[in-house]
Parts: C-alpha cells; sequence; structure tokens
C-alpha cells in the first residue's frame, strides 16, 4: 500500500514562548525545530502500516528551505521519499495548504491508499487541512485517531473518548488524522539517519494565496505561575493522595 | 443572523457550547442580527429553555432517517452532522456559524467549512465583528494566542473550550422557536461513522501504557527500597520505574529506566518518589497527564514540574497511601 | 523570604560542580557565613554540570591540569560517586599512534599509575564490541572512570552546611552587583543583588559556568571565556548492554583521531564529539530555565554539524550502532566554556577586590580546582601552582570578545588534537608589534606569539650562517622534532657567541614604581637586598607566604624611590597583580606611598649581546662602555645620537652585552643605529628560539613557568642567595625554613648521552618528558614530586643535547646516569650539572667580557 503523510516543521518550544519582535513569529532563533508531535506519530503509523503490509511511505510537507531537516527525519525512520513544497517563510492558510497539498498529490501521480495527517498542527491549531483535503479527493475522512488498523480495503480507526474509544471504518483511499498517543515513535537509528541522506526529495514551490484566515499578529498571554499543590507533610498526607487518586478517576 | 451549533452525545449536551452561545450573543449583539441555534437528532425541553435564557430565538432541530434508523439514539458521523449545519447556511445565510472547540466541534465544523470551502478559524476566544472578523484564538494549544482577519460570507469559527465564563443572565429571555427539519444526505456524508463502542478496560500493564506510574530515584535508597512501590503500584493497577540514577545504581534493571535515555511514559498519573528531578527524567515523564511528587526536599527541581507534591519521606509516605487505599476498599 | 540573609562573609554564585567544590573546600579550611545562590532549582541548576558527560581522563599533556584532575578523583572516591570503568584512547593514524605514547611519557612524568599501550586485539577483549580492524593501537588507563557530579556536588554542599558553614538559596537569581572605589583608581566588591534581596559581602564567587561573563560584567571585570557547543548523542537501548548491571561495565573510548567518545551509559552509548565546526554563543543568549525546551545548556542539536560523525562512529562500534533497533534517543547541542587558551579562570579579578572568578571548568578537575582556589584565597599558597589558569594572565587584548572568540574557536577542534607544544595559533595574530617589526619582516623574521606580542624565533635571512657553522648546527630528521623549528636557531646561536647578535625583547611588561614608599615596597616583595646603589640591576624573585616562587625578575634602582620592574610576557599581567596587590593602602580614598604605572608599551627593548656586543655600541655612542666605566649589573643613561637610551648590562643568554632600553617611537632608529654599526662586527638578528632556548639554557639559566614555580621553592632551584636580607619580604620566614633544611629535589642540568632511537633516527626531546632510573623506573623526591624534564634544548656551542630536571638529591651529583623517555623510548642522559653551575662558562669569563 501507499501511504503519505503530511508534517509540519515546527518550532521545539519547552518552556515559555518568546515571539519576535513584529509579533510574526515566535522567536526560534535559539529553539531548534521539530515535527509537530501529532504528525510525528503519523509518521511512525505510516512506517509501522507499510512494515506490515507492504508498500511505501512518501512524506510531504509545506514549509521553508528548513523543512527539509524534517522530512530527513521522517526518511531515518522508514518513510523512502518526500515531498517538499518549498515556502518563501510566510504561513499558508489552511486553504492555501490544502490547495497546495491537493496539487503536489496529483502531480505526484502516486495513488496513496492512506493519507495521514495530524489531529491538528501544533502551531496552527487550525484542525481542518486533512478534512479540507479528504474532501478535495472524495475521500472518506476519521479525525483524532489514537487506534488504526487496515484490513483488506477496510481502515478501522478508534478515537478515545473518556471511559472508552469509538470505533470507526472506512473504506480505502481514506484520510486519517492522527492523534499523539496513537504509537510511541521509534528513534532514528544511526544507519536510518544515514540512508536518509540519500533519500529524495522532490522540491517545488507552490503559490501563496490568501484563503481567507490571515494572521495579523501574536501574542503571549498572560502568565500563570506554576504552582504545585501541596498535599501535606509526611504519612498524614495520604488520605488527600487518596482523594486526588479517586478525583483523577484511577481507584 | 448568528448561528450556533448545539453539540450533543447521545441527548447529552456538550457545556462547551454554551461558551460558544456567549460567543455568539455578543457577536449577534455587536451586530444586531437574531441568535439561532442548531442542534442535530433531538432537543428537550430543558435545553430549549436554557436556549431561551441566551437569547436564541430559533433552534433547528435537524434529523434524518440515516442517522436515527431503528429508533436507537443518533449516532455520530461528522459529514452527515456537518451538512445539516451546510442545509441551513444555504438556506438562511447566516453572517456566522459557532461552535465548541471541541474535539467534534472542530470536527464538524472542519467539514463545514471543507463542503462550503469557507475558511474556519478554530479555538476563538473573542471576536470583532465586521466586515472580515478579527478574532483572537489560541494556538500551541493556547500557550499562544493569535489575532487574525476571518473572511468570508459565512464566518465559521470554533471556540476555545475553558476560555469564556458563560454568561446568560444579562439577556432578555427568549421564547425560543422551534425548526425541525430533515437533513438530506449523501452516500458520502455516512460513510465515516462510529460503528461501535468500547469501553476502556484495565489490567497490569508495561510502564509506556500504564494509566498509574510509580518511579523511585535515589530517595529510594536500595534495591529493596522498591518494594512498597511495587504494593503501591499494584494497588493502582500501575508499573513501576525509575530514574536513571537508579538503573545506574543497579537497583532496577535499564529497562525500567523512564527518561530521555529511556522509557517515555504517558500515564494519567505519575507519582514520583524521590526522585530530585533531574531533566533528562522529566523529558521522559513529561507525558503524563498529573505528576504527584514525593519528596523531601521542597525545593527539588521536581517541585517546579508537580502538580501535587507530598512533602516527606518516601519510606512513610508510599506506606501510608497503600494502607489508606487498603482501608478505603474494605 | 524571611531568613534571607543581608549580609555574608562569602557569596558563591552557581551551584554547580564548581560552585559546590567551592563551598566545601572553603569550609573545610575554617570559611564559615557562606552563601550559595544559583538562579535554578537544585540539585540540577540547568547548568553544564547537569549535562556533562561525567567521564574522567587522568592524562594531559599539562602538568597542572593533570595534577587537578588527580586531586578530583581523589575526592570524588572519598565521596563515593566515582566509578572506575578503566578508558582507551584508541589511534586510527600512524601519528596518533606516536601521540599515544607521547601522551603516556606525559602520564609518566605526572605520576599516573595503571597506563598500558595495548593492541587492537586486546583492545577487542576490553571492549568486546569495537572493530578493531579500523584501529592501530590503544591507550588504556585503568584509572580512568565516571562520576556522578550531581551527587557529588549535593554531598559537598550538605557537608559544608553539616559545618555550619553554609546557607544555599537555590531559585534566586543575581540582578546586580555593587562595587565601591578603593584607594587610588581600583574597586572592590560590596554586594550582590538578587530577586532575593541584597546581601552585602567581603568575597563574591562566581562559579557560574558559561554565565560567569555576564556576572562579572555586572560589576565591571572581565571572565573570558565563551559559551561553546559539544554535541552528544545517547543510543539505545542497546541490547548488548541491557542486561549490564548498574552505570558502567565497559571501558570508554576515545577516538582520537576523529574527536569522538563513545561512552556506556546504562543501557545507552553516549556518542559526544569534538569534531564539528566551532559553535559558540553570546552568555545573554542562553535561554532561561523557563525558556529552555530543556535546560538552559542543553541546546537544540544541530544535526547536520554532527552528521560526518555518524559515520565515523558506527565504523568504529558498528555492533551497537549499526543495529537498527538501537535509536538516537537524546541528542544535545551541550553548552560549555571555552577559554582563548583552553586552560581555566581561576582567581581574583584584576578589575575587582575581592570578586573571584572560579571558571570553564570540566567535570574532572573542579574538586581539585576548588580545592586549590580556597588555598589560594585562604593563605595565598595552593599545593597544585594554579598559575597557568590564573584569571590575572590575561592582557587587556586578550579579554575582549574578538579574541576570546577567535582562538575558543581556533582551540575547540584541538580538544583531542595532537598539539605540538610550540604550536602556534593562527587567529587574531599581529595584535601587538615592536617597532623593530617591519624591519624583522624584512630579514625573514619567523614570528611567534607571546601573550599578542609577535617575536621573532628565527630569521630565514640567516640561512647562509647554516653553511658557514656546517655540523655545529644540527638538523633533526624526525619530522615531529623538527616541527616548528629551524636549525638556523643553532646557527643564529653560534654567530651569537662568536661575534655578536641583536635581540628584540619589546614583549617584555615593565612596571614603573615610584613615590615615598618604593623602596620599602620593593623591599617587601623581593628576596634580594634592594637598598642597592642607583643604578644596580637586580635579578631577583619574588616568593608567596609559602615560599613558593611567585614571580622571576629584574629590577633597576634608577632614584632614590624609583625602580623599573622588567618581567617576562607571559608573567606580565600576573606579575603585575601581585605587584598592585600588595601596594601599601593609603589614606581613605587617597593616592597611597607608592604607585605603580604599567610602562610597557612606552619602552621597547633591543638586546646587544656576544663578545663583540661591546665594540659595537661603543661605535654609536660617547658614553664610556668600559667594564670599568659601565660594569655588570649596573645601568645608565646613554646617548646613542639623538636618541636616549637606558642601557641595562645584563644577560640571559651568558654573553657580555646590554639590553637597551629606548621609547617606542624611536625603537626603529635605534634598531638601524646597531644593525649599521654592527655589519663590520658581523652582527646577526638573533630570534627567541636563542634567547629563550639555546643560550640560557647552555648556562642553566632557569625560565619562569618551566623550572620556576609556586610548588618549588629557591633553594631547590639552586637560587637560594648567599645571605639573606635583613629586611622582612614576602615569604622569608618560609624561605629560611628552605635554607635550613635538605631540599627535597635540586634543579639539575642533564646531557642526552646517545639521542638514537631503535630505528637509528636522532630523536629530540621537547621537555615535559619523564626522567627514569636506569632500570626505567620513574623518580619521585619526597614530596610525591615526580623528576621530568623541564626544559630541553639544543647547546650548540657545547655541542650537547640538554636538558633540566629537579632530581632528588640522591640522583642531583654530577655524573649519575639516568634515562628519558621520549615516544616511548628510553634514552641515556648523565646529570652534567646541579644547581646554578652553569655547563657553559662557569666562571662567566664570556658576561665580564
Amino acid at each position: 500500500m501507499n501511504i503519505l503523510v503530511c508534517i509540519k516543521r515546527v518550532p521545539a518550544t519547552g518552556g515559555k514562548i518568546t515571539l519576535t519582535p513584529d509579533a510574526q513569529e515566535i522567536d526560534a532563533r535559539m529553539l531548534g525545530f521539530t515535527i509537530s508531535p501529532h504528525e510525528e506519530c503519523a509518521v511512525e503509523e505510516a512506517v509501522r502500516l507499510v512494515e506490515k503490509h507492504g508498500g511505501a511511505a512518501t512524506v510531504l510537507t509545506l514549509g521553508p528551505n528548513g523543512a527539509t531537516e524534517q522530512l530527513r527525519d521522517a526518511m531515518s525512520i522508514g518513510v523512502e521519499r518526500a515531498i517538499h513544497l518549498e515556502t518563501d517563510g510566510r504561513e499558508f492558510d489552511p486553504i492555501a495548504t490544502t490547495n497546495a497539498i491537493v496539487n503536489a498529490i496529483r502531480g505526484d501521480g502516486t495513488n496513496y491508499d492512506v493519507l495521514l495527517f495530524g489531529n491538528e498542527a501544533a502551531d496552527t491549531g487550525d484542525f481542518q487541512v486533512g478534512v479540507r483535503v479528504a474532501y478535495a479527493f472524495g475521500y472518506p475522512c476519521v479525525t483524532g485517531i489514537k487506534e488504526l488498523a487496515v484490513n483488506g480495503n477496510k481502515v478501522t480507526a478508534k478515537r478515545e473518548v473518556p471511559g472508552g474509544w469509538e470505533i470507526f471504518e472506512v473504506l480505502m483511499p481514506a484520510v486519517i488524522t492522527v492523534k499523539e498517543g496513537i504509537n510511541l515513535p521509534r528513534y532514528p537509528s544511526l544507519p536510518g539517519r544515514l540512508k536518509a541522506k540519500k533519500k529524495p526529495i522532490a522540491t517545488s514551490q507552490p503559490a501563496w494565496q490568501d484563503g481567507g484566515l490571515e494572521k495579523i499578529k501574536l501574542m503571549t498571554p498572560p502568565e500563570e505561575a506554576h504552582q504545585v499543590e501541596i498535599l501535606g507533610k509526611g504519612a498524614e498526607a495520604a488520605p488527600k493522595v487518596v482523594d486526588l487518586l479517586e478525583r483523577l478517576g484511577l481507584l | 443572523m448568528i448561528l450556533t451549533y448545539i453539540e450533543q452525545d447521545r441527548e447529552k449536551v456538550n457545556e462547551a457550547s454554551f461558551e460558544a452561545l456567549t460567543l455568539a450573543r455578543q457577536l449577534a449583539e455587536q451586530t444586531n442580527a437574531p441568535l439561532h441555534a442548531i442542534t442535530i437528532g433531538s432537543a428537550a425541553d430543558e435545553l430549549v429553555e436554557r436556549l431561551g435564557a441566551f437569547g436564541v430565538r430559533t433552534l433547528h432541530v435537524a434529523s434524518s432517517e440515516a442517522l436515527s434508523a431503528g429508533n436507537t439514539a443518533v449516532e455520530y458521523a461528522p459529514a452527515a452532522y456537518a451538512q445539516s449545519i451546510v442545509e441551513i447556511i444555504h438556506a438562511q445565510k447566516p453572517a456566522a456559524v459557532l461552535a465548541a472547540g471541541s474535539e467534534r466541534g472542530n470536527e464538524i465544523m472542519a467539514h463545514v467549512a471543507a463542503k462550503t470551502n469557507l475558511p474556519m478559524a478554530a479555538n476563538c476566544i473573542e471576536v470583532q465583528a465586521g466586515d472580515a472578523y478579527i478574532v483572537t484564538r489560541q494556538r500551541w494549544g493556547g500557550s499562544l494566542f493569535e489575532q487574525a482577519k476571518l473572511k468570508g460570507a459565512t464566518k465559521l469559527l470554533t471556540v476555545a473550550p475553558n476560555s469564556i465564563p458563560v454568561v446568560t443572565n444579562s439577556f432578555v429571555a427568549q421564547t425560543v422557536g422551534t425548526n425541525k427539519f430533515v437533513t438530506t444526505l449523501s452516500e458520502n456524508d455516512l460513510r465515516t461513522r462510529i460503528i461501535s463502542r468500547v469501553e476502556t478496560s484495565s489490567g497490569k500493564v508495561s510502564l509506556g501504557e500504564a494509566r498509574v506510574v510509580v518511579g523511585g530515584g535515589r530517595g529510594v535508597g536500595s534495591a529493596e527500597g522498591f518494594k512498597i512501590l511495587e504494593e503501591l503500584a499494584d494497588l493502582l493497577g500501575g508499573a513501576v520505574g525509575g530514574s536513571r540514577v537508579v538503573t545506574g545504581l543497579g537497583w532496577r534493571p535499564h529497562a525500567d529506566q523512564i527518561g530521555q535515555t529511556g522509557n517515555r511514559i504517558q500515564p494519567e498519573l505519575y507519582i514520583s518518589c524521590g526522585v530530585s528531578g533531574a531533566i533528562q527524567h522529566l523529558v521522559g515523564a513529561k507525558g503524563a497527564k498529573h505528576i504527584l511528587a514525593i519528596n523531601t526536599d521542597p525545593d527539588a527541581s521536581i517541585m517546579y514540574k508537580a502538580d501535587y507534591a507530598v512533602i516527606g519521606d518516601l519510606h512513610q509516605v508510599v506506606p501510608a497511601i497503600s494502607a489508606e487505599m487498603r482501608k478505603r476498599r474494605g | 523570604m524571611n531568613n534571607f540573609p543581608s549580609h555574608a562573609h562569602v557569596v558563591v554564585i552557581g551551584a554547580g560542580i564548581v560552585g559546590n567544590s567551592m563551598v566545601y573546600h572553603l569550609a573545610k579550611l575554617g570559611w564559615r557565613d557562606i552563601v550559595l545562590l544559583d538562579k535554578g532549582p537544585l540539585p540540577n541548576p540547568g547548568g553544564s554540570t547537569g549535562h556533562a558527560s561525567n567521564f574522567i581522563y587522568l592524562v594531559d599533556h599539562s602538568k597542572e591540569m593533570t595534577k587537578f584532575t588527580l586531586d578530583s578523583v581523589k575526592q570524588y572516591k572519598e565521596l563515593g560517586v566515582f566509578t572506575t570503568s578503566g578508558g582507551i584512547e584508541v589511534s586510527r593514524t600512524p601519528e596518533r599512534v606516536e601521540e599515544l605514547k607521547r601522551r603516556i611519557t606525559s602520564g609518566k612524568s605526572w605520576g599516573i599509575e595503571g597506563m598500558h599501550l595495548i593492541s587492537p586485539a586486546e583492545v577487542k577483549q576490553l571492549v568486546p564490541f569495537i572493530n578493531e580492524k579500523i584501529i592501530l593501537s590503544g591507550f588504556y588507563t585503568e584509572g580512568i572512570g565516571t562520576v556522578d557530579s550531581l551527587r557529588g556536588g549535593t554531598l559537598m554542599r550538605e557537608a559544608a552546611q553539616t559545618m555550619g558553614a553554609l546557607q544555599v538559596f537555590p531559585n534566586t537569581e543575581i540582578t546586580g552587583m555593587q562595587v565601591e572605589p578603593t584607594p587610588g583608581s581600583g574597586k572592590r566588591i560590596r554586594a550582590v543583588e538578587t530577586t532575593k534581596g541584597a546581601i552585602q559581602a567581603e568575597i563574591v564567587i562566581i562559579t557560574c559556568g558559561l554565565w560567569s561573563p555576564r556576572l562579572a560584567r555586572m560589576a565591571g571585570a572581565y571572565i573570558p571565556l565563551t559559551p561553546a557547543v559539544h554535541q552528544m548523542i545517547s543510543v539505545g537501548p542497546v541490547p548488548q548492554l541491557m542486561d549490564t548491571v548498574g552505570e558502567i561495565k565497559y571501558p570508554i573510548i576515545r577516538d582520537m583521531d576523529t574527536n569522538m567518545y563513545e561512552r556506556q551509559h546504562g543501557s545507552d552509548m553516549e556518542v559526544g564529539s569534538y569534531a564539528h565546526r566551532p559553535i559558540l554563543w553570546e552568555p545573554d543568549d542562553v535561554p532561561s530555565i523557563e525558556k529552555a525546551a530543556l535546560s538552559p545548556t542543553e541546546a537544540p542539536f544541530t544535526k547536520e554539524d554532527f552528521d560526518p560523525q555518524l559515520e565515523q562512529a558506527l565504523e568504529l562500534i558498528p555492533d551497537i550502532l549499526g543495529n537498527e533497533q538501537v535509536g538516537i534517543r537524546y541528542a544535545i547541542n551541550g553548552l560549555l566554556s571555552l577559554t582563548p587558551d583552553g586552560f581555566p579562570v581561576l582567581g581574583e579579578t584584576p578589575e575587582v577586590k575581592g570578586l573571584w572568578s572560579v571558571a570553564a571548568i570540566w567535570i574532572k578537575e573542579a574538586p581539585g580546582i576548588a580545592r586549590a582556589v580556597a588555598e589560594w584565597m585562604t593563605d595565598g599558597n595552593p599545593e597544585i601552582d594554579p598559575s597557568g589558569s590564573d584569571i590575572a594572565r590575561f592582557y587587556p587584548h586578550q579579554k575582549t570578545k574578538t579574541h576570546v572568540k577567535a582562538r575558543s574557536a581556533e582551540g575547540f577542534n584541538k580538544t583531542y588534537g595532537i598539539v605540538h607544544p610550540r604550536e602556534q595559533w593562527n587567529s587574531n595574530r599581529n595584535v601587538r608589534l615592536s617597532p623593530y617589526y617591519e624591519r624583522e619582516k624584512v630579514l625573514g623574521a619567523v614570528f611567534y606569539e607571546a601573550m599578542g606580542w609577535e617575536r621573532p624565533t628565527w630569521y630565514e635571512s640567516n640561512a647562509k650562517l647554516l653553511d658557514e657553522f656546517g655540523d655545529r648546527v644540527g638538523k633533526r630528521d624526525a619530522e615531529w622534532d623538527a616541527r616548528w623549528w629551524s636549525p638556523i636557531i643553532n646557527a643564529e646561536h653560534l654567530a651569537m657567541r662568536e661575534r655578536v647578535g641583536m635581540v628584540d625583547l619589546s614583549a617584555f611588561a615593565i612596571f614603573d614604581v615610584q613615590g615615598a614608599g618604593a623602596l620599602d615596597f620593593i623591599q617587601k616583595m623581593a628576596v634580594n637586598q634592594m637598598d642597592t646603589p642607583i643604578g644596580r640591576v637586580t635579578y631577583t624573585n619574588f616568593l608567596n607566604a609559602h615560599g613558593g616562587i611567585k614571580a622571576d625578575l629584574t629590577i633597576m634602582r634608577l632614584g632614590e624611590n624609583y625602580f623599573r620592574v622588567v618581567t617576562g610576557a607571559f608573567d606580565g599581567a600576573r606579575d603585575k597583580k601581585w605587584l598592585i596587590d600588595h601596594l601599601p593602602a593609603g589614606p581613605e580614598h587617597g593616592e597611597g606611598p607608592v604607585t605603580l604605572t604599567d610602562v610597557t608599551s612606552a619602552w621597547s627593548t633591543l638586546g646587544v649581546w656576544g663578545p663583540k656586543a661591546r665594540e659595537v655600541l661603543q661605535s654609536i655612542t660617547e658614553a664610556d662602555f668600559s667594564d670599568k666605566a659601565f660594569p655588570f649589573a649596573t645601568c645608565q643613561w646613554v646617548d646613542f645620537g639623538t636618541v636616549n637610551v637606558l642601557a641595562s648590562r645584563i644577560s640571559y643568554v651568558g654573553e657580555l652585552g646590554w639590553e637597551l632600553y629606548v621609547p617606542f617611537e624611536q625603537g626603529a632608529r635605534l634598531w638601524d643605529m646597531v644593525r649599521e654599526a654592527g655589519q663590520k662586527f658581523g652582527i646577526a638578528p638573533v630570534g627567541i628560539g636563542v634567547y629563550a632556548v639555546t643560550g640560557r639554557l647552555e648556562k642553566s639559566y632557569r625560565l619562569y613557568g618551566a623550572e620556576l614555580e609556586q610548588e618549588y621553592n629557591l633553594v631547590e632551584a639552586g637560587m637560594a642567595r648567599a645571605k639573606v636580607k635583613e629586611q622582612d619580604f614576602i615569604g622569608k620566614a618560609a624561605y629560611m625554613k628552605q635554607r635550613a633544611n635538605p631540599p627535597a629535589a635540586l634543579l639539575c642540568s642533564l646531557t642526552v648521552d646517545d639521542n638514537t632511537s631503535a630505528s637509528g633516527i636522532k630523536r629530540f626531546m621537547q621537555g615535559r618528558e619523564p626522567i627514569l632510573t636506569l632500570d626505567g623506573g620513574p623518580i619521585e623526591d619526597a614530596r610525591g614530586r615526580r623528576s621530568y624534564v623541564t626544559s630541553a634544548g639544543a647547546g650548540p656551542t657545547l655541542g650537547k643535547y640538554i636538558l633540566m630536571s629537579y632530581l632528588p638529591p640522591a640522583y642531583a651529583k654530577v655524573g649519575t646516569k639516568l634515562k628519558v623517555e621520549y615516544f616511548g623510548e628510553q634514552y641515556p642522559v648523565t646529570v652534567a650539572a646541579v644547581g646554578a653551575t652553569p655547563l657553559l662558562d662557569p666562571e662567566n669569563k664570556r658576561i665580564k667580557g
């Protein structure tokens, strides 16, 4: 089977975020970049599906020149090739992103059985590109998936809800957007990393368009100091701990 | 007209819908437009009454043969739900449609957006009406806000849950008119739907899967010291792990290491016992939804990451917790 | 916080391994009322200690650093946080095979046991997962191991608290420093300002690693270091390691030729690199704890910088790193501190009294350094001489950001490099130029740098002398011995000894000491009687309070209360601070009775020496240069045409001659005059290769930093004066005691009997090699100090190769046969002179002329 996994390069924020002086971006000078976490799991899922069912996985990203780093990351754990829709650094809104991806898939010539997305990108949190791409191709779409299985031409997908799971079943080709927790992405091995350097990246430059959602500026929310709740001192705190366990539904 | 989607799952209303409604009400006031709501399946009387308190003039209740076949409760199919909203958009051309930024709210609105090819802004917390709307929305899971311009004949937006105080008392209550209609669904609208549900099961699990992880650090003192941690983990159906110090000292096998160079855990609760909180350890535990730290040192690094803490010697605290659990279980 | 103190005797900033070690050693030495602050939480506040790979290799070519390391290992063992694993440096190239032999000889010099040169097969036995086929040899040291530096730090901190000496405040950030003026133009620390309030303090110690420069600047001081990246990845889980118990079972590998290391850490293998491009940071760019993804000093990994290393690592450890199930789980651009010369930055800052720096320190040496600094603070006499790391060594240009960055970047890739003892820096050269520089360039001078000064080491234009002196010049067939060297040096030597040479000595650091208290002050500083006739030049030493040798210099008495102090470029900045530190205090906020003026940049120096020196100089001056009118060890103001020169009749090469001190702007004119007048006497420009090596070694003259250091005393150095002056001076009591007791070692001059190697090539030791007994055993004196070569060089006039070394009295006898080890081979040597007796011209007839 052929799987396309769409990923996004985002700053690896670990703590307090600072913005650039023009408030257009996160100040990433001293930050690294990573694959947006849901999509990192999508890559792992793609590789696992291929390992199980054969075929090949392709990774696609829309992003600046530096996004090749994330494409190589994906290829270092088993994705075979990459498509880079290279931007000049401007942000594409969801409609523009969708159009760029759709055009790229049409131009690619591969018939993908499964298009994997993250449920939402960590940075923009738009929750819609996967769905829009599904409609563009007339494919079914399931979002927010934490378990995935392929059986013949069917995909069974599970979504986690409080207390249980909702089960979906769709025919391929299909769009699935996955959530962190669907798997534990593997780490790249040294041979994997070295192989990835030699795998092909097809690059094109899609035109930017105004899709109707336009960033004006970013803002940092008012700070909330982290407060640890002290449940007590010594053994006497035990009842409060058990209360907490109860509250979290762990008993 | 401003339309708000009221989310229901098997006749249970998602309370986040009322945050969306609060923002919708503000928009209605800004633009002097009537406020409508839409829900799928049916609407209980008390729901209709609550909507009245927000000033909702009309509630559209959509249903369809396909979704309610066999008298069972309406089962969820995102495209079908979206189609109901799309019909109202086509018929009544609302200025905006709002929904809760819940998982389903975002999903349904994404389908609405895809079906209508309209822009959509997810997880808004503020909105200023105009030719284009100026919205403030959450990014990075709420760590950052964005001010953005949202265009479109009908503006589509979802409202970030737990971000807006729900306000009703300032409005003149309305008598809500109900518009029941049957949505025309295509086969494609029903391709994606819940075909079954399963309950979560419990049992002894690995560190990576465990819902509760009990982790030990140098404070445990010895390999034998882990017995009390094992006991607590057993009571909770959880798993036991250790910091790199602990595996480095040979108190636990390397396979039990929690950390960047060991297991990454993602439990509901991580109970860390005598762990100082080295970064390498915390990175492995950052998937935990909650952290309870048991430590003698209130200044230890772990205290800056923990949500809950007990200050004290784990050798006294941990057995006391186990004892308390047994006592309550009788 | 209500228990936050408003006053402390000592405030230590930074609770990494250095800060914790500092508070511990201060407490142990009896210091009390210490406060330790860190902006981060404990036990890992987020500095470099927190991400260190924590392994300790023992051998370094530097004695100072090795001694700090050995002391640290001892301390870590006492704390119970050291795990011995052994370690192997492997070679992939023939040049490295030789370097590993050199490392073993250094290890022997510094007293390290359990070192073995082993075969690839033996490496494989110790480390079964290594690909032994690509290595040529291994240098295995049994005593290498790993340390839990966070635990060690915690234990030391807690010990200081238990002693009642210390209060600790984590999560307290320094926001400012208060200083107050001292008499003269100096400053003294008064208080630190923090997020929890200000603390008045007599002493503030900056131990916060790569943040140190920023803190020093708050007080107006400089700590010249830069944050820099060291890349490290950790891969796992490794099946071969899963079932090992504890942190480490297999020896640590240093793959020297690829600048990498591989170290087991539990079930992971850590691979670190010093091969990537230098990546320097600004202290201000290091993120706060809140903003950092990991810790502030664990910066995002830049993969492309590490990619070339992946292949090399894979090649060496294919069984583990080639396993596709073994993943890169952790990868960082770890930030550490680099300095322009690779040494730590220790001691009180010259800019602010009471403000100390203990920075740019690795895990392997931290507790040892802390002990030395604590001793230094307590009574000025650290057991291990920290002079090479003294913050006062830096001249102003060396504290500039440009210099710090240029040299740190250049030095980074030398971390595992094969660095020749004479190797020169490429970056930031031509910083300090003498007035003769342009003329020297024309003469083909080959410039070596001395603290910024460009000094000719030899002149290519003297190549013509090679023919003249023929075989006496000597040649070197081994590339290493001939590296950064030229036979022309020896030819210049012979030209000077037989005719006359002129030497550029402008790099001298020169201080004028004047004022009503100048004589008393100089008396207090110097060992020799300084109440001499005006015009006397005295070669003397400064001692520390315990009689260790602190400085080696000449002092001219120019007036009743006017002294000119002349010292070497390498020691000038440090000696200046020593002098300033002891200037007598004046009235509050007023001038003291003595002033010190740094006139280094005002006076250039030209040395003229050789049998014809008098004739050359006499031909261009009307002043009387006869022995009677201008005796040895005197100085006079004389006119050379329009140039008024301070001529000083002394010599560091054992020849008749003068140092001519001339205003900088007239230096070139003097050069031209001397050179022109010298033509008919066959004058040659002579480089530092003669002045600092061959010339002095034939005369057994000592060099500060080689023979002379705080760990040895004047009696041992053979420099005890016949009489001790009546007046008090620093270190006098200790000096008296040293004189009364037999010395543990005596400085000797040795000659190499046969320098033919097993392969038939003549070899030439470069210094720092171990001196061994005839059966190849190490020689250790009663104070536990090994005998090693302090200086080595040719003696072209003697026709001998000369070594200097401290030897215990049993061996310090003329004629004693011993051995020296060089690149793994041992060569016979003989003690040729003991103490101050020179090999050449013991009656000093040449100097008298």
